[in-house]
């Protein structure tokens, strides 16, 4: 979901350019520090193979195909830093040269799948792969933290063109999320089956193991994490909040309605509910959210399932 | 496949194309700041950028088709996103709004590109003081492109002329297997790329 230009207003561009610069060069400067020469070349490789990657269509319902981002794929074998440098420049060249998002809109684009998609991703890939240190586990843990990444991007992306006043958020976040949800099973699908056949064929290069993430890094997810908390801040909790803001106006409408009624009868099943009305399709999209996040968890330990029995029979 | 899709028309001899990187680069910016700044309201400011645009599309010498066909390649992006615009209070203007800035700022875009080889565009960025990594990343990333898309295909065909079931399951075994196949070539490949660059002098 590359933003194209005109659909961002001035502040919107201003503060995701600021956020992404801000992320892009952490992300530059852990990877200066811990990169070695002979690393280099793999990330160039990782960036084609990204672009390539992204170039294959899958197909889903009907006629319509959908394509992968990568961005959990290139954080669960190169790295969470390696993967926000890989995803931004790929994002750089499809812009340029494919006029494929926005060059203003790049702040944000970069925002929403390199940083919130890659390390948003990577800490849930992280989190669940701790809790459940299986190899199982693992491919839920990379099914579920895929699907989270795009969604989440989606989110930020709908949250950004409100901010814009480009499409109204009760219009933008149902819109945006519920496709992209759609979407985000196909790339945690696809994750999760690249990885495994990684696995089986090569093993070594998966090599990235959760338990021994050191205490040094912690301190990195704290900075990034700081950047996308206040991309959560300026581009959705704005529209989130606005629900009770809703029903308070509702609450003054009604009072100030009754004053004016001449009857003393209270019409209290007779609310408007047009008000109400408007907060719920947000409200609706957020419980469809949470009970679509859980069935996709189940869809992935399923999927898991059979994709670690197989390896095991493999292997003997 | 051929090796350059991406600036297909970069080469060519045209007015336009001599100019030098940084000249386009810099009006190509300017452009797409001016024209997502200023409200559309403005309609002749839009008329002539346009007219410009066609104007510098016309001396590029550039085929009109590649033009016209890349620009309606993602005109129905805009659109659709721009249609959810409509159901607010100033919709309409809204929407015309956005249509109009994407669409000029899309077609600037793709004359940039097609004006501007990509080895010159990194040789612009080293210039900037562009992070050096950053750069020989992006020139990697060029260079490897195409070699990475012609083994795509390949593996596509081989996979495409061994299978006879083309059920969807087997779409997403075949083509998840096929990006795995190509990340590990990648890595392999990547190493000899590093043998090869250290044999030349490169540190």
């Amino acid at each position: 979901m590359h933003i194209p230009d005109g659909f961002l207003d001035t502040k919107t561009i201003v503060a995701t350019t600021t956020l992404s610069a801000v992320g892009f060069s952490i992300a530059l400067r852990n990877l200066k520090n811990r990169i070695i020469p002979r690393q280099v070349p793999m990330m160039g490789l990782a960036a084609a193979f990204v672009f390539v990657a992204q170039m294959l269509n899958f197909p889903i319902i009907g006629g319509t195909s959908g394509h992968l981002i990568g961005s959990v794929l290139i954080a669960v074998l190169l790295g969470p830093s390696a993967a926000v440098i890989v995803i931004t420049l790929v994002l750089l060249v499809q812009c340029f040269f494919f006029a494929d998002g926005g060059l203003l809109a790049l702040g944000a684009n970069v925002f929403n799948m390199a940083i919130v998609g890659s390390l948003f991703g990577y800490s849930i890939y992280l989190a669940i792969y701790k809790i459940i240190p299986t190899e199982k586990g693992r491919y839920l843990a990379i099914g579920f933290a895929s699907w989270c990444s795009t969604v989440l991007a989606s989110i930020f992306c709908a949250g950004e063109l409100a901010c814009a006043g480009s499409v109204n958020w009760k219009m933008a976040f149902p819109a945006m999320t519920n496709i992209h949800m759609l979407i985000g099973i196909g790339e945690g699908m696809i994750t999760t089956l690249v990885i495994a056949t990684i696995q089986r064929t090569r093993a070594e290069l998966l090599s990235l193991d959760a338990h021994k993430i050191k205490a040094s890094r912690y301190k990195e997810f704290l900075v990034y994490g700081v950047v996308i908390v206040i991309g959560l801040i300026l581009f959705v909790l704005p529209f989130i909040s606005k629900l009770p803001d809703g029903l308070e106006k509702v609450a003054a409408m009604l009072g100030f309605e009754y004053k004016t009624l001449v009857e003393p009868i209270v019409p209290s099943p007779i609310i408007d509910y047009q008000f109400p009305g408007i907060g719920s399709p947000v409200l609706a999209t957020w419980i469809a959210g949470v009970v679509g996040a859980v069935v996709v968890f189940v869809l992935a330990s399923i999927f898991s399932h059979f994709l670690a029995v197989k390896s095991e029979k493999q292997a003997h | 496949m051929r090796h350059d899709f991406i600036d297909r028309y970069s080469r060519i001899d045209s007015p336009i194309h001599r100019r030098p990187t940084w000249i386009k680069v810099v009006l190509a910016i300017s452009n797409v700041i001016t024209v997502v700044a200023v409200p559309i309201s403005y309609t002749l400011f839009f008329g002539i950028i346009g007219s410009l645009l066609l104007l510098i599309a016309q001396m590029s010498k550039i085929p009109k088709i590649f033009l016209l066909k890349r620009i309606i390649l993602l005109e129905p992006f805009i659109m659709m996103i721009a249609m959810l615009s409509l159901f607010q209070v100033n919709g309409g203007i809204i929407f015309l709004s956005i249509v109009t800035k994407s669409t000029l700022c899309l077609f600037t875009m793709i004359l940039l590109s097609n004006t501007t080889p990509f080895s010159e565009l990194l040789d612009f960025l080293k210039r900037l003081r562009f992070p050096h990594l950053l750069i020989t990343i992006l020139a990697l990333m060029y260079r490897y492109l195409f070699v990475l898309i012609d083994e795509k295909e390949r593996m596509h065909r081989a996979r495409e002329s061994r299978s006879f079931k083309k059920n969807k399951a087997h779409v997403w075994i075949s083509k998840s297997a096929i990006i795995a196949q190509l990340f590990v070539r990648s890595t392999e490949r990547a190493e000899r790329i590093y043998s090869a660059m250290c044999a030349r002098g490169w540190k």
